[in-house]
């Protein structure tokens, strides 16, 4: 035991010169240009970073815009319908992959393939298959149904929802294939011994094998929470904000506000904002996580 | 004599470095259509007879090539020359300091004695000359297809806002789209803009864009202009939002729709359906012999520099594309009009020479709303007209919005 002591210190020390270069890049850009960002937040900064101090007057400026106020409205919404309709949407799909269908790959292929498709490709896609005059209302009204109205794209109240459809349409593939990985993991035998109990197949998912994959939710719930934070995308190929400012992001807003309105010190404040509320929800599930984890290990 | 590798490379380097590479310009823009890269290949081919080196680096996208140009002027790494437009985009890089000013090429070649006033006032600061320009686009044309207009029954090209509105109309009857427009927030801000200097007039679009009076907003002109354009939407299609304005360019082409509100780079798309101005499709800049002509465009600006063979470079780039044969080129291949009054322009189709005439004529010229609102008050009051375009505002709180938008 005694000799394997300095191996092992050996060992220790060259993974932490191995992890040295990353932890660098975090420090020092990441965590030090978004200590910049909000120090830029405070200054009036246009088109170059100034190094004066002007309080919160961009914060005020910010809250004051109706465009910023109606992104975060929309992020609300979206976030919530995107992540649930994925993760029920991404569940069926998983359980009814789980079912041995036959050309469970070729079918496993098809509901995955959406999300090898760019946000941008995606939205553009959405854009025309949603336009009232090109595309599905369209094609139904020549159909024979002259009364028929989709055209929720261009609705100023009801775009958001398209947005939520494209997004779905193309992240449910990628739950499906995460927790249908988890449902693999589950013990057949746990079903045949619920078999015998005479449970049916539905209770048996619902209360056997859902919180079975409780880890997999996990991973595709950080996962989803990302893409909501950083939707962009989608929403400059399908509608660029649109109609008027009623489908506005917090992220288009601050790279419109960043580049083409040469307001630095304005995007920042919105940047604070954004990191301020991703931090907001975070710190308390960490929290829970922490405690459920001492818990486990006290017990 | 045995040599080292690293004295070899540095021989190497030192003989690279010494060679012939006269006047060295990189020049950022952001022509990248065909028809653009044709145009900008003019300005290339122009300078490199003139005995410099063009080293092309186009980024696609107006705001992207300026965002590359911005960051390369405050990461140290800046450009000889980079593209903007006849604006104030530039205005705050000028303010720190960061650009060249290019008095000795202004003075020589006389910018003071022929270049039109409204291009002067972007691009001389305190004094100083900042950036060359090297078009006059302007945004504010109306295109009509005569195919449509024959169909509903309009006789000839209307003369005023009045005959306008009744063209609408009738080609709203006859079933066609009276005006196509993109739904995007920029193409509804060249309609606002056209309307409030053709509606309004060009007191009610100077006071509000130049002098930001607040008070103008809530006057005739700008109620006016705020009515019709509720009313011109009623002329607009369901699948208008999120259109690109080449789109709606094509349904003016094939005669789906009727007019179209845009600038003159709309001609490269009528051109490219091999249509031509006067036959199959018409174009006018206002209403009546004395309608103002909006003057904007695109400029070239020096980035800060102290070494001499770039200073050289910059001054013979500024020469270069303000010389008449460049101008003549490259304006015909972009479907601009030349910033010298002094060219050839019997070669020019029949919209390009009625901008010929209208620049002629100084009182009808008049500046871009770029060129006279800082990009963040531009934004801003974007986002108002978008909104009032889409929804079903009221004039008195567009009006009010509109106030707070140019509070700045």
């Amino acid at each position: 035991m005694a000799s394997s002591q300095p191996a092992r210190k050996k060992r220790a020390a060259a993974a932490q010169l191995a992890l040295l270069p990353m932890a660098i890049t975090v420090l020092g850009v990441y965590i030090g240009t978004v200590l910049w960002s909000v120090r830029i937040s405070f200054s009036s900064s246009k088109i170059f970073p100034k190094n004066d101090f002007v309080g919160f007057s961009q914060y005020e400026r910010l809250f004051a815009t109706e465009r910023w106020t109606v992104s975060l409205h929309n992020i609300a919404i979206f976030g919530v319908l995107f992540i649930l309709a994925c993760m029920v949407l991404g569940f069926f799909l998983a359980v009814f992959l789980d079912q041995h269908v036959r050309g469970e790959n070729v079918l496993r292929t098809i509901f995955l393939y959406p999300y090898a498709m760019s946000f941008v490709a995606t939205g553009l896609v959405w854009q025309w298959m949603l336009n009232p005059g090109l595309g599905i209302q369209a094609a139904v009204r020549n159909l024979g149904f002259p009364e028929f109205q989709f055209d929720w794209i261009v609705n100023q109240d009801k775009v958001i929802y398209t947005l939520v459809v494209a997004a779905v349409w193309q992240a449910s593939g990628l739950v499906m294939a995460v927790l249908l990985a988890g449902l693999r993991g589950i013990d057949e035998s746990l079903w045949n011994a619920a078999r015998i109990d005479g449970v049916p197949r539905w209770r048996y998912y619902l209360s056997v094998v859902l919180p079975q994959l409780g880890p997999a939710f996990g991973t595709s719930f950080v996962l989803l929470a990302v893409g909501v934070v950083k939707v962009y995308d989608v929403v400059v190929a399908m509608t660029l904000g649109g109609p008027g400012n009623a489908s506005e992001v917090p992220a288009k807003f601050i790279m419109d506000n960043l580049f083409t309105r040469a307001n630095v010190g304005l995007a920042s404040a919105a940047s604070t904002v954004m990191l301020l509320t991703v931090l907001a929800l975070l710190v308390p599930w960490w929290y829970a996580r922490s405690v459920q984890s001492r818990k486990l290990v006290h017990s | 004599m045995q040599f080292t590798l690293k004295q070899l490379a540095l021989a190497a380097t030192l003989a690279v470095s010494f060679s012939a590479q006269a006047q060295k310009a990189n020049v950022i823009h952001w022509w990248t259509s065909g028809g653009e890269s044709a145009a900008v290949k003019e300005l290339a081919d122009a300078y490199t007879k003139a005995g410099g080196t063009w080293v092309d680096e186009a980024v696609a996208g107006a705001d992207n090539a300026r965002a590359a140009a911005i960051n390369r002027i405050a990461g140290g790494n800046p450009p000889t020359a980079a593209q903007f437009n006849t604006s104030k985009q530039y205005h705050d890089v000028i303010a720190e300091g960061q650009l060249n000013d290019i008095d000795a090429v202004a003075s020589k070649e006389g910018w003071d004695k022929w270049m039109p006033k409204p291009i002067v006032d972007a691009i001389k600061v305190k004094g100083h000359y900042y950036a060359v320009p090297v078009n006059i686009h302007n945004p504010a044309w109306f295109w009509y297809s005569k195919d449509a207009l024959k169909k509903a029954g309009v006789a000839s090209e209307p003369k005023t806002m009045d005959e306008f509105f009744a063209a609408l109309d009738k080609l709203k009857a006859a079933g066609l789209v009276p005006l196509a427009l993109g739904g995007q927030s920029w193409q509804e801000w060249i309609t606002f803009y056209s309307v409030l200097l053709y509606v309004g007039g060009p007191d009610a679009y100077l006071k509000f864009f130049k002098d930001h009076d607040a008070a103008s907003v809530n006057g005739e002109g700008m109620r006016k202009t705020l009515t019709a354009l509720k009313k011109l939407h009623n002329y607009v299609d369901a699948g208008s939002p999120g259109r690109n304005w080449n789109d709606a360019t094509a349904m003016v082409i094939s005669g789906k729709a009727g007019f179209q509100i845009m600038g003159d780079w709309a001609k490269g798309e009528f051109g490219a359906a091999k249509q031509t101005a006067g036959k199959e499709y018409g174009c006018f800049a206002g209403f009546g012999p004395k309608a103002p002509y909006m003057v904007a465009g695109d400029v070239f600006v020096f980035p800060k520099t102290t070494d001499k063979a770039a200073i050289e470079a910059q001054h013979k780039l500024a020469t270069v594309f303000t010389s008449p044969t460049a101008q003549v080129a490259f304006n015909n291949k972009k479907g601009s009009i030349p910033v010298r009054t002094d060219v050839d322009s019997s070669k020019m189709d029949i919209c390009a020479q009625a901008g010929v005439q209208a620049m002629k004529d100084p009182s009808r010229q008049i500046a871009n709303p770029d060129a006279l609102m800082t990009p963040d008050m531009v934004g801003a009051v974007q986002d108002v007209i978008t909104k009032f375009w889409n929804g079903n505002q009221s004039v008195d709180d567009a009006v009010k919005a509109l106030q707070g938008a140019v509070k700045g």
